[in-house]
């Protein structure tokens, strides 16, 4: 008979600037099987709320922290027990999300979100006409709550109570199917049935309901909690980091003549921009620099475990998010534009995953947009360097001898000077160029 | 299409893409992308919206051209009109 040792999901560090969590929602309960890369749990950072995945395969056994009690990263969050040795079964399991998180082709699909994300507008006019912002469901990127939802919300509920269909989590669904529970019998506390009210009406005869039911945590100034984030982790980094800069400017003739290439045979929504092949050439530029990809720590410099390319998302109505693109150095263009739409998307308004949110070894800040030729970014600790990408701009440029216009983007380096020099630096950009400008590279 | 379901239509793509955007406040001629504060992400978005809404292809030519919601309406009304 297999030996059940208990491991303990720990509250995760999403990001070097996370201190502490919120547990939102728990997608599992005691007694559930759950398997490496599940989502079990929706934890609320300083930034935003986090689809938490759990690092072992077992059962549940204890939930140790209930939903809206904030504790520090690396406090135990729940015990799983551990099936030990050959003999163990694996039990089919109703899995929250569809893919591991290292499968490197398409981009990961958005969970639905379980909470309402709206801005600070849209929450303020909600709060005007007395909408229940939970209640609402969401049609603007990644399922974000817009204005006109809001006031279609706000109308006579006539219409709306007609039983059409009953709102759901996908995952609270399945349960429901698995459980032969009626969705339509289920009573949920906001309009949205979730795994918790499933369960609930499952066992509602026998037993009391869990003690998960709690509501979920009254939504956060996001605003001012990710200034605060964003505010200590760029102090302690020029507090502790002597930075150094260079720049390069680098023709991109090559690499547009290639988007255009690529973007006349593709729809509109699926169209590459330039950015992604600037981000390509960037990761694999820092695995050929391995001294730029890795962590400064007491210890000294700690090279990273291949390239995690973080992509710093500036947010609506302020602060920054920084998503991973952990296999950056294995997507073609096209797999890298669709990961980059679907992680801006998503941090913008819809939910990550905490395995999106761990540490880059290199990050990447694009400006160009902001219509800004050249950006001196600063590091984020404990990562080593940080590239600037400014807007794609026609100047005049000099080749061969002639004069003509050509499309250039300026891209530059901020590197930590205790683990690099500008050597070793300018090696970074010169490679980034050379991948940019040669044809077969693209 | 009537200019005026162009302007609804446009104004309901945007707010897919930018759902705090007041567009009340958008001159017809303004900068879409200044004006909402939207990057090239966004913008790629709201015009996959306003194909997928309309019906229309957009090619790459015509995505440049529709930064503004006077040039939005003349695409969706297929009064093609360039600056």
């Amino acid at each position: 008979m297999a030996e059940f040792t208990p491991k303990q999901f720990r509250m995760p560090s999403l990001g070097a600037d996370m201190d502490e969590g919120t547990v939102i929602e728990w997608l599992v309960q005691p007694g559930d099987t759950v398997a490496r890369g599940d989502v079990v749990a929706v934890v609320d950072t300083a930034k935003s709320a986090v689809d938490v995945e759990c690092f072992d395969s077992g059962v549940i056994e204890d939930i140790l922290v209930q939903p809206g009690k904030s504790v520090p990263v690396g406090t135990p969050l729940a015990t799983i027990g551990t099936v030990d040795g050959a003999t163990a079964k694996p039990v089919p399991v109703p899995k929250p999300t569809a893919p591991a998180p290292a499968a490197p082709s398409a981009p990961a699909p958005a969970p639905k979100p379980r909470t309402p994300v709206a801005g600070p507008l849209v929450r303020k006019q909600a709060a005007e006409l007395g909408v229940d912002l939970a209640g609402v469901r969401g049609t603007g990127r990644g399922g974000a709550i817009t204005r006109a939802d809001v006031q279609r919300a706000a109308r006579p509920r006539a219409v709306a109570e007609s039983p059409v269909r009953t709102r759901a989590t996908p995952y609270a669904r399945r349960l429901a199917k698995e459980l032969g529970v009626d969705l339509i019998r289920v009573s949920a506390r906001d309009g949205v049935v979730r795994a918790a009210d499933v369960r609930a009406a499952d066992i509602r005869a026998v037993k009391p309901p869990p003690q998960a039911e709690k509501p979920a945590a009254p939504i956060v100034d996001r605003t001012a909690t990710l200034r605060l984030a964003t505010a200590k982790l760029m102090a302690r980094s020029k507090r502790e980091i002597p930075h150094y800069y260079l720049s390069t400017t680098i023709d991109m003739t090559t690499a547009m003549a290639r988007l255009a290439e690529l973007n006349r045979d593709l729809p509109v929504e699926r169209r590459v921009l330039p950015v992604a092949l600037v981000l390509r050439a960037c990761a694999r530029a820092a695995e050929k620099v391995p001294q730029l990809n890795g962590f400064w720590n007491s210890e000294g410099f700690e090279a990273g475990d291949g390239v995690r390319l973080g992509m710093a998302v500036s947010l609506r109505g302020g602060g920054l998010i920084v998503p991973v693109i952990a296999d950056a150095t294995s997507l073609g263009p096209v797999e890298m534009m669709d990961r980059v739409r679907d992680l801006v998307t998503r941090a913008r308004g819809g939910r990550l995953r905490g395995s999106e949110l761990t540490e880059a070894t290199i990050t990447v800040t694009n400006l160009g947009d902001r219509g800004v030729e050249s950006v001196f970014g600063v590091i984020h600790p404990p990562q080593v360097a940080l590239v600037g990408v400014g807007k794609v701009v026609e100047r005049p440029w000099a080749v061969d001898g002639l004069l003509g216009v050509r499309p250039v983007v300026t891209v530059t380096l901020s590197a930590d000077h205790r683990a690099t020099d500008g050597h070793t630096g300018a090696r970074y950009l010169e490679i980034v160029e050379k991948l940019l400008t040669t044809p077969e590279e693209q | 299409m009537t200019p005026d379901d162009a302007r609804d239509m446009i104004q309901a793509a945007l707010l897919t893409v930018a759902p705090d955007a007041e567009l009340g406040d958008v001159a017809p001629d303004a900068d879409l992308r200044e004006e909402l504060d939207l990057d090239s992400i966004d913008f790629q978005a709201y015009a996959a919206e306003l194909s997928k809404r309309s019906g229309l292809p957009v090619t790459e030519e015509d995505q440049r051209g529709l930064t503004t919601l006077a040039a939005g309406v003349a695409f969706l009304t297929r009064a093609r009109v360039r600056p």
